[in-house]
């Protein structure tokens, strides 16, 4: 009952907090707030996908948002490995080297 | 039952947006990252676990109207899918919390403090 009214409210509350994070992604002051906003950014995605396949009856948007929440995942911390040691695989050779 | 479950849905998912939206408004008002992660880490549990609830709900609704094995094989799947994305959310969203939070620390953030007295 009501199960299009249920999914239509739920996309557009999750597409306002989105916007809400996009705003903290582009207002955020350091790089790290930058990064928080679009992880979070990120988790309403999976969130919207699963409610869109939902809405549209197509249980297969399931599968993209589990895909999509790993990558999220890795690309959130991939980038923080960048930003905290200026490199993605470099920091352990060159300790290695050091000793 | 029906009406049953689709009410919890209802009550799951408007209480999942509730969270989200209220975690996100704590994102962009809170005073520094470290504060911002504590609110960001509230649409993560709460917001996405009464989404994912309410959509396990409705599913089971799916399962009350199957009416051969094969759409109630596909139902169930649905299921499975959602109750594994609430796990991987579970176990990822710490993680990348805890590695924000020292990335954060080592890059030079200074915590949000209270100016005490004395």
């Amino acid at each position: 009952m009501f199960e299009h009214e249920l999914f239509i409210a739920a996309t557009a509350g999750i597409l306002v907090s989105m916007s809400l994070a996009l705003t903290r992604a582009i207002l955020g002051p350091t790089v790290y707030d930058r990064v928080l906003a679009v992880n979070t950014f990120g988790t309403k995605t999976v969130l919207l996908i699963a409610a869109l396949g939902f809405l549209t009856e197509r249980p297969e948007f399931l599968d993209l948002a589990l895909v999509y929440a790993l990558i999220n995942f890795i690309g959130t911390i991939a980038v923080l490995k960048f930003f905290e040691f200026g490199d993605l695989g470099l920091t352990r050779r060159a300790e290695a080297e050091a000793d | 039952m029906e009406l049953a479950l689709d009410v919890l849905s209802w009550l799951a998912i408007v209480g999942g947006l509730f969270f989200m939206i209220v975690g996100t408004v704590g994102l962009l008002r809170m005073p520094d990252v470290f504060t911002r992660l504590h609110a960001a880490g509230m649409t993560d549990t709460m917001g996405a676990g009464f989404l994912l609830l309410g959509m396990c709900l409705q599913a089971g609704v799916g399962l009350l109207h199957a009416e051969s094995l094969e759409s109630l094989v596909q139902g169930a799947l649905v299921l499975v899918r959602l109750v594994l994305l609430y796990a991987f959310l579970l176990f990822t969203s710490p993680i990348s919390t805890h590695a924000l939070a020292r990335a954060a620390l080592s890059g030079g953030v200074q915590p949000y403090t209270t100016v005490r007295e004395g």
